[in-house]
C-alpha cells in the first residue's frame, strides 16, 4: 500500500497519455456507449465499447478536457479491456476510492491506474479523473438494460 | 491623474500589510493571489469591525427595546448610509441582500412579475455572468416575457447596432447588463446605455459585481434604475450584497419574501407591507456582514478610487504586455475601456492543468468558464484561466505569473 504524493501528479506517464492517447477515437460499430460530462468545467468523455465473449474487447473514448481527464480515460481503456461488467464496477469502485483516499490498492489488475493517485491531493480535480469511469459505468448499465429488455 | 498623485496616494506595501492573509504560504510557497474577481481578501479593519461588533455591540436589529439592540441597529443602519453615499443614492433606495445573484433575482421576481407584461421583452448581453442570465430565463418561463440577447463585438464591447436591432419593435422594457465583464474586463458605457434604454421607454439594471470594486459609481450620474453588487468582492464579507433601486420603482414593487421586518401590520387574513427598503429585507438580516461591508467601504474610501483605478490600470497594462511576450498565450478581450481581469488560454494546455500547476507554485488563478458559459462558447474557447487584481496586487506578482506559465509549458513540453 502506498500513499501518493502531489509531485506524482504530472508525471511522464500521465503527460504521455494526455499527448498521445492509445484508446482515443470513435468506434463505428459498438455494443454500448455513454457520455459523461462535467457542467462545472465543460469536460466531456464519450465512451464506446465492443464486446467479445462477454468481456470488453475494444474501448474507445473521445475526451475533451484536461490532461488528467484524458489520461484517466486512456488508462481506463488499458484496464477495462478483457473485463466482464461486474469486474468493471469493482475496478471503478477501487479507482474512485483511490482518488478519494490517495491510497493505491494492492491489486494486479490496477496496472498504470496507480499513476493517477496524486489527483487525490487536488480535491477540485477529482471529477476530472473519475468522469471517464462514470461514462463507462453508464455505458455498461445501458447494455444491461438492453439485454433485460 | 498624475503619476505624482499616484505615488502619494498609493503605498502598496502599507496596503499589503492591511491584509493578514497575504503572508500565508501555499504548498510551501509565497502566496500569489490572482483571483480577487472571484472574491477579494479582507483587510484587518473589516475583520476587526466584525469581531468587535460580535464582542461588544451585537443583538438583533430593529426589534429589541434594549441598549445592545439599539446600538447594533444604529451600526447596521450606519452601514446603509455608507452604501448610500458610496453609490450617491438615498438610504431608502439601498436594500441589503446576500449577493449580486440575490439582488438580480429580487428584481426579476418582484419588478419583473409586477411591472412587466408577458408581451414585454428583457434584454441581456452576450457577456453576462450566469447571475444576470438565469433569473431572466426563469422569469421568461414563469411569466412569459421575451428574453433577448444583445451581441458583443469581437473586441468585447457592446454592439450598439445590434442593440438598436433588439429594441426596434418597441417591446423592450428592461435592459439588464453588466457594468464590467468578469471575463473580458470590458467596462460598458453605462450612462450611454441608460440614456439609450430610457429614450426607448425601458429601464436599466446594472450588474456592478465587478465594476464597483475598481471605479467610483454614481447611480445618479449614470441614471441607473437598478444597480447590484456583492460585498465579498469589495474586500467585505461574504453573505452581504446590495440592491439599489430608484425609490419610485421600489415603492411600486411587491415584496420578494414574506416574514418579519417587512410588514406594516399583520392579521391572520392579510398583511400590509412596510416601505422600502424594509419591505425587501424579510427576516433577520446579515447584521455583522452589513456592518463589515460598511467597514470595507470606509477602507476603499480611505485609499480613494483615483488611486485604485490608476493602480489597476498599471497592473492590467503590465499583465497584457507581459503575457503577450509568451508564445502560445492568448489573452481574451480587446475592449478600449477595461478593468483588472485578464482571461487567457495556453495553446494545447487545458485551463485546469494551468491552474493546478500554478497552484503548486503558490499562484491562485481561476480556471473554467467563469460562470459565463454562453460567453466562452461565443468566444470559441472551452475554458480559460483568469488572473484578476486587487488593491494589494503587485507588478512582481504578475511577473511571477509569467514565470509560472513558462513552467507550465515546460511540464507540457511546449
Ligand atoms: C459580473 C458578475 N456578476 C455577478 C456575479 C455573482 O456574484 P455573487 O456570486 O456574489 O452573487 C459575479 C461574481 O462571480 C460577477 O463577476
Amino acid at each position: 500500500m502506498n500513499i501518493a504524493t502531489t509531485e506524482d501528479l504530472y508525471q511522464s506517464l500521465i503527460m504521455d497519455r494526455a499527448r498521445s492517447p492509445r484508446h482515443a477515437g470513435r468506434l463505428d460499430e459498438f455494443d454500448a456507449e455513454a457520455e459523461g460530462d462535467n457542467p462545472m468545467c465543460g469536460d466531456r468523455v464519450h465512451v464506446r465499447l465492443r464486446r467479445e465473449g462477454g468481456k470488453i474487447g475494444i474501448l474507445c473514448h473521445e475526451t475533451r478536457g484536461c490532461a488528467i481527464c484524458i489520461s484517466a480515460a486512456d488508462l481506463m481503456g488499458d484496464a477495462a479491456i478483457g473485463k466482464a461488467d461486474t469486474e468493471i464496477h469493482d475496478l471503478a469502485d477501487a479507482f474512485e476510492a483511490m482518488i478519494v483516499t490517495g491510497v493505491i490498492p494492492d491489486r494486479l489488475d490496477f496496472l498504470d491506474l496507480r499513476a493517477l493517485a496524486g489527483v487525490h491531493a487536488y480535491r477540485s480535480r477529482h471529477r476530472c479523473a473519475t468522469l471517464p469511469w462514470q461514462a463507462l459505468r453508464a455505458a455498461i448499465g445501458k447494455t444491461m438494460e438492453l439485454r433485460h429488455g | 491623474m498624475s503619476a505624482a498623485v499616484h505615488q502619494v496616494g498609493f503605498d502598496i506595501e502599507r496596503i499589503r500589510a492591511d491584509f493578514p492573509i497575504l503572508t500565508e504560504r501555499v504548498h510551501g510557497k509565497k502566496l500569489v493571489f490572482l483571483d480577487s474577481a472571484a472574491s477579494a481578501q479582507k483587510p484587518r479593519s473589516v475583520i476587526d469591525t466584525m469581531v468587535r461588533t460580535m464582542e461588544t455591540r451585537y443583538a438583533n436589529v430593529h426589534r429589541g427595546l434594549h441598549w445592545l439592540s439599539e446600538r447594533c441597529s444604529d451600526d447596521y443602519e450606519a452601514a446603509r448610509d455608507k452604501v448610500a453615499a458610496f453609490l450617491n443614492a438615498a438610504r431608502e433606495e439601498i436594500i441589503f441582500v446576500r449577493n449580486t445573484t440575490e439582488g438580480i433575482n429580487l428584481v426579476a421576481q418582484t419588478y419583473g412579475r409586477s411591472a412587466l407584461k408577458p408581451s414585454d421583452a428583457v434584454v441581456v448581453s452576450e457577456m453576462e455572468h450566469h447571475a444576470n442570465l438565469v433569473p431572466w430565463q426563469m422569469l421568461r418561463d414563469q411569466h412569459g416575457i421575451d428574453l433577448r440577447i444583445v451581441k458583443i463585438t469581437d473586441a468585447g464591447d457592446v454592439d450598439f447596432d445590434d442593440l438598436e436591432r433588439v429594441f426596434t419593435d418597441g417591446r423592450v422594457r428592461l435592459l439588464a447588463i453588466t457594468h464590467m465583464s468578469n471575463v473580458l474586463g470590458t467596462y460598458t458605457p453605462v450612462a450611454r446605455l441608460a440614456a439609450f434604454a430610457h429614450e426607448r421607454g425601458a429601464k436599466i439594471l446594472l450588474d456592478g459585481a465587478q465594476a464597483v470594486v475598481h471605479r467610483a459609481v454614481d447611480v445618479k450620474a449614470i441614471d441607473a434604475d437598478f444597480y447590484v453588487f456583492s460585498g465579498h468582492k469589495l474586500y467585505g464579507p461574504s453573505g452581504i450584497g446590495v440592491l439599489f433601486g430608484k425609490y419610485a420603482l421600489l415603492e411600486a414593487m411587491p415584496p420578494f419574501m414574506g416574514g418579519g421586518e417587512m410588514i406594516r401590520s399583520v392579521s391572520f387574513a392579510t398583511s400590509t407591507w412596510a416601505d422600502p427598503p424594509f419591505r425587501f429585507e424579510a427576516g433577520t438580516p446579515a447584521i455583522v456582514e452589513a456592518i463589515g461591508l460598511g467597514a470595507a467601504i470606509d477602507y476603499v474610501d480611505s485609499i480613494g478610487f483615483d488611486a485604485i483605478s490608476a493602480h489597476e490600470r498599471r497592473l492590467t497594462d503590465h499583465a497584457l504586455a507581459t503575457l503577450a511576450t509568451i508564445d502560445g498565450v492568448t489573452t481574451l478581450g480587446r475592449a478600449q475601456d477595461r478593468g483588472g481581469v485578464v482571461a487567457f488560454t495556453l495553446e494545447g494546455i487545458h485551463a485546469h492543468d494551468v491552474a493546478t500547476l500554478l497552484d503548486k507554485q503558490g499562484i491562485a488563478v481561476r480556471a473554467g468558464h467563469h460562470c459565463a458559459e454562453p460567453l466562452t462558447r461565443r468566444l470559441g474557447v472551452e475554458s480559460t484561466a483568469r488572473a484578476s487584481f486587487g488593491v494589494y496586487t503587485t507588478l512582481d506578482e504578475i511577473d511571477a505569473l509569467a514565470v509560472g506559465l513558462r513552467r507550465v509549458q515546460q511540464v507540457f513540453g511546449r
